[in-house]
């Protein structure tokens, strides 16, 4: 982005309400999740003030029940439309859902979202079975990236997500997943 | 789409295996969706309704191998993981039927046979769950739909040529010389350094080159040769890059 533009020499200052339309602005044309920071940056103003524009942003568009929707994904912020809207949006985009991960894939995503960075043989160990294919699959959807070799006997490769996974999972960052501990007080 | 294919369900091990596909088609069979054996093994658990802190290793290893001894008759290739855990499961159960060593320290616990396996388990079971939660979250987030990319000049940029397209370029400009040249005069040809120097020139001067054009001021094919290698050392050394508008068109040379 090209702050040098936007920049302009004298600061006037704005009405709160101005800024919550610049924030809906760019939140609007961003090609990805615009942060928090950047929106800072590019407005000139305090991260506090972006944050409060956000949040105001958001009551505004759940207030008129508006068919699209202020979310934070994988760090930064996006406008989307309503779940409840997937099969009129879906029908108009004449798209199908995707492919679904299969079993595998799944769990391999899971120990790796989970235990990043890690190698091929702690997810055997996890899992009990081979995961290559799996692994193959989710680096064809950019939902893992390799995480550089680990110090140990015959350097393996080590795994972690990407910020796509962030995205199609619908998470502002890792910490959003629920710790791994609850899952066994969820099965006991 | 193909049709629906009847379904059978096999008696044997309910829900685990099941013979798809109507009768004028192949047989298939589809074994139950494990992940693999510790997912198995889990299913065989719960199917006995045994707790999984005390598994009647006996019974449970009667049915794994059960199992498998199915997926063999049905000629499916077992993957070696379950092999594994079949052993595993065999030498546990045969630990278990040892005595316990009449002079070992009354005090020292000793280690129940089983523990690793039901701590793999466990492990297992909490990773099995986390794949369901990300399941949910990709079904709910399948629902949700962006804007498309705007169109602009950052995604509607021009194409970047490669060396091929240069040499494409040089090929079109060559062959347009063989006709005009007939006779080649010894005249004292132009340094590689002195092309590269007046490319240089021209390209701070203009900003930019147009290959085509630059090609073809040259006289002879020896100039034209030494053109090209300026290109493509300059290319190499300089701050320049190459554009091209449309694939096999006019290459570009630009200051960046």
């Amino acid at each position: 982005m090209n702050l040098e533009e936007i920049e302009s020499p004298v600061k006037e200052a704005r009405s709160p309400g101005e800024l919550v339309a610049l924030v809906e602005a760019l939140i609007f044309v961003g090609e990805e999740p615009v942060t928090t920071k950047v929106m800072a940056e590019v407005l000139d103003e305090e991260r506090e003030s972006v944050e409060a524009a956000i949040e105001q942003l958001q009551r505004e568009f759940l207030a008129r029940e508006s068919g699209l929707q202020v979310r934070e994904i994988a760090g930064g912020w996006q406008l989307a439309t309503r779940t409840d809207f997937h099969e009129e949006v879906r029908k108009f985009l004449k798209t199908r859902p995707a492919a679904k991960l299969s079993l595998a894939a799944l769990e391999t995503l899971a120990v790796i979202a989970y235990k990043q960075p890690v190698t091929v043989p702690e997810i055997l160990e996890i899992r009990g079975v081979q995961s290559a294919s799996a692994i193959k699959t989710l680096l064809d959807k950019r939902l893992i990236v390799a995480k550089g070799r680990k110090e140990a006997v015959g350097r393996p490769m080590q795994y972690g997500t990407s910020k796509d996974f962030l995205i199609q999972f619908g998470l502002s960052d890792l910490t959003e997943l629920p710790s791994i501990e609850d899952f066994e007080d969820l099965i006991q | 789409m193909n049709e629906q294919p009847e379904q059978f369900t096999f008696d044997f091990l309910e829900s685990t295996a099941q013979i798809v596909g109507g009768a004028t088609e192949d047989l298939k069979i589809k074994i139950g969706d494990f992940a693999g054996p510790l997912d198995l093994l889990l299913f065989l658990i719960r199917q006995e309704q045994a707790n999984i802190f005390d598994i009647p290793i006996a019974r449970i290893t009667e049915k794994y191998l059960e199992y498998i001894r199915l997926m063999k008759r049905l000629d499916i290739s077992i993957a070696a993981d379950f092999i594994v855990m079949a052993a595993t499961l065999i030498e546990i159960k045969s630990r278990m039927l040892l005595p316990r060593d009449p002079f070992a320290d009354e005090e020292e616990e000793v280690d129940d046979p089983r523990k690793e396996l039901v701590d793999r388990l466990l492990e297992y079971e909490q990773f099995k769950t986390a794949a369901g939660m990300l399941y949910e979250r990709s079904t709910i987030e399948q629902a949700i739909f962006t804007r498309g990319p705007i169109e602009s000049d950052e995604n509607n940029s021009e194409i970047d040529a490669t060396v091929f397209d240069l040499l494409t370029v040089f090929q079109k400009i060559v062959a347009r010389h063989v006709d005009e040249i007939k006779m080649e005069i010894e005249r004292e040809e132009i340094s590689l350094a002195d092309m590269m120097r007046a490319l240089k020139k021209r390209i701070f001067e203009f900003g930019e080159v147009s290959m085509l054009k630059f090609f073809e001021e040259m006289h002879s094919k020896r100039e034209l040769v030494t053109a090209f290698v300026a290109v493509l050392e300059i290319v190499r050394t300089e701050s320049v890059k190459l554009t091209q508008a449309v694939t096999f068109g006019d290459v570009i040379l630009k200051k960046v």
